[in-house]
């Protein structure tokens, strides 16, 4: 794009986005909830990926066993204690990041997709019988209970984790179709569409060009939402042995396999459930900033 | 029908009807119309909100299909939506939206917004060549190329947006134009730049516009004829002059008497003995006979059974009333 042509029109093509991220930052760090969730999140992501380097003892993810050392409280050498097997929490809780937040990735990235565009297309088409369809299937999914949903696929395929989001992603596109549904449908009627429909624009291209970038702020917000909430529908599903299996470092396992030493050894399981709640406090702080910024840019 | 001239007309509206299916009933927003408008000219529909007469406009425009009557566009029936439309005949008839707030798309610049009809009609690809094209439209409409090309909606006013709007409508090269209300959400002063823009264009391409307004003094400066529309139906049509100087209808008479003046001379003009009162009825439930006997000060029996017939009162003038019938005898 940096072509240097010539051209007399005011483009300020950069300085434009610039101009508009600046804006948006300004509206995000009114809030000092918004800075702590994005710091969070920074936290977070950053351990996520470098999970093997900053480890203290990186080999206490895995099939690791020192019986020596095993229910140590809390410590310098530990700071979270180990566990029954003797393997350091503090560096599994930091791996746990790494479990979670491939989840949350995962299925965001599968369920997603297909459930903005089947609500952009059932919007767009409201009251015909494609939108009929759409929506009524799924209401199906929407109307089982989502984690029960997820515990009936899973038991009766093997509980591991790759069944596990499988099963989270299952339930989980009919909310982005829902979403879609709703702005779509009222986006649909303005004159700009309207216009565009008599021009005899592409039915595609009106869609995917036009209606898709004015929901990109409600669907952002959701998405870093549902980050939170997908972690945590993970970590229940970990928790009744039906999600990551041990010795996955996942946080919600590492809970449940805690939770027989509680109350004496409880730092095994404490620590990973405070992590939970630590990522998912960050997300939905996030969310919370970034839903501020559209609602502000909007007027 | 309601006319007679030499000159073919552009477009024709045959007995018009378009009804909306809603929960409660059946909405007769038109409900049998006729008129034709002239090359050239600009014919003015003229109403109360939930009179049919943005309906009238979107039906012609082809947003959807008319309950039944037709459409002619220089003799080809067009009384189907849209994109049913022969391509040639769609890229003649262009509308300009009420709301300029809604008629741009938020997230495209002015550019994306001006440069698709060309796209779509021209077949022109080349980007310079986009550009020159809006460009030569953005002059039309009297936004400097320069600085408005790459404006998002959101950078420009209620007035620069609806010339935008005209400037879309205008890239497909119409003869014909729906102004669907163009200046009704803008401020006065800015009400006035449109309009010139507007009679300046029409002067320039031999354009014809039929002109949606509730708003008589714009449409007594701005239209040659114009016709008054009561639930769906046009109670009284004819030249702006005339039904400005002789207004026939009740109705016509009680909007006319319900312009703001600031002078006593203008006060004077204005046609006596008739104050507005009620509101517009229900085109869900419109009352049996005179669609506006409820309103009317002077309704008698006859008004309140059957529908009044438009005449011909003077030399294309016409209106639908049983008084003046009465009047005359």
């Amino acid at each position: 794009m940096a072509k240097a042509r010539s051209s007399v029109y005011v483009r300020r093509g950069f300085s434009r986005r610039y101009e508009s991220l600046r804006r948006a930052w300004y509206y995000f760090k009114r809030s000092p909830l918004s800075l702590i969730g994005l710091a969070i999140v920074s936290i977070t992501i950053f351990i996520a990926l470098f999970a093997p380097y900053i480890a203290p003892h990186p080999e206490s993810a895995g099939l690791y066993m020192n019986f020596e050392e095993a229910y140590q409280p809390p410590s310098w050498k530990h700071p979270f204690g180990t566990d029954a097997y003797g393997r350091d929490v503090f560096s599994r809780v930091l791996f746990g990041f790494r479990y979670s937040m491939m989840l949350a990735a995962v299925v965001l990235s599968l369920a997603a997709p297909p459930g903005i565009i089947l609500g952009l297309i059932a919007g767009y088409y409201r009251g015909t019988w494609i939108d009929m369809v759409i929506m009524r299937f799924a209401d199906i999914f929407i109307a089982v209970p989502p984690l029960v949903l997820a515990l009936a696929i899973t038991s009766v395929l093997t509980p591991n984790i790759f069944n596990a989001m499988m099963a989270v992603t299952l339930m989980w596109w009919p909310w982005y179709t829902r979403l879609m549904y709703n702005m779509v449908s009222s986006i649909r009627n303005e004159y700009y569409v309207i216009a565009l429909e008599l021009l005899g624009a592409k039915k595609s291209y009106i869609m995917f060009r036009e209606i898709l970038p004015n929901c990109l702020g409600p669907i952002l917000t959701k998405l870093t939402l549902d980050v939170g909430w997908v972690i945590l529908i993970g970590a229940a599903l970990s928790f009744v042995g039906l999600g990551a299996q041990p010795p996955t470092p996942d946080l919600g396992t590492m809970v449940a396999e805690g939770g027989q030493y509680l109350p004496t050894y409880w730092w095994i399981s404490v620590f990973p459930a405070l992590a939970i709640a630590f990522i998912i406090l960050g997300f939905n702080l996030l969310g919370d900033g970034i839903r501020d910024i559209f609602a502000a840019t909007e007027r | 029908m309601a006319q007679v001239n030499s000159k073919e007309p552009i477009l024709r509206v045959d007995h018009l009807r378009k009804y909306f299916r809603v929960s409660l009933g059946i909405v007769r927003a038109v409900d049998d119309i006729s008129f034709e408008v002239m090359p050239g000219e600009t014919f003015g529909l003229i109403g109360e909100s939930g009179s049919g007469k943005s309906t009238t406009g979107h039906v012609i425009v082809g947003m959807y299909a008319p309950t039944s009557g037709k459409i002619y566009y220089k003799g080809i029936d067009i009384s189907v939506p849209a994109p049913k439309r022969p391509r040639h005949v769609r890229k003649e008839i262009q509308i300009v939206f009420q709301d300029p707030a809604s008629s741009l798309n938020p997230s495209k610049t002015v550019f994306d917004i001006v440069a698709l009809p060309i796209k779509l009609y021209k077949g022109i690809k080349k980007k310079e060549e986009l550009e020159n094209e809006v460009a030569k439209l953005l002059e039309l409409v009297e936004l400097p190329p320069e600085y408005y090309m790459y404006r998002y909606p959101r950078e420009l006013g209620g007035g620069e947006k609806q010339a935008v709007a005209i400037a879309r409508a205008l890239a497909t090269e119409p003869s014909f134009i729906v102004l669907d209300e163009p200046t009704s959400a803008l401020d006065v002063s800015i009400q006035a730049k449109i309009i010139n823009t507007l009679v300046n264009l029409q002067r320039k391409f031999n354009l014809s516009y039929l002109f949606i307004t509730h708003d008589l003094g714009l449409a007594r400066n701005f239209t040659t004829r114009l016709a008054i529309m009561y639930l769906g139906k046009i109670v009284e049509i004819g030249p702006t002059e005339r039904v400005f100087e002789n207004p026939l209808h009740p109705y016509t008479q009680m909007l006319l008497s319900a312009i703001p003046v600031l002078t006593e001379e203008e006060e004077k003009l204005k046609p006596r003995g008739i104050a507005s009162r009620g509101e517009i009825g229900s085109p869900m439930n419109p009352p049996p006979g005179c669609r506006f006997n409820p309103r009317c000060p002077f309704a008698d029996e006859v008004c309140r059974k059957i529908e009044p017939q438009l005449i011909e009162a003077e030399k294309n003038h016409w209106v639908a009333c049983h008084l003046y019938i009465k009047r005359v005898q």
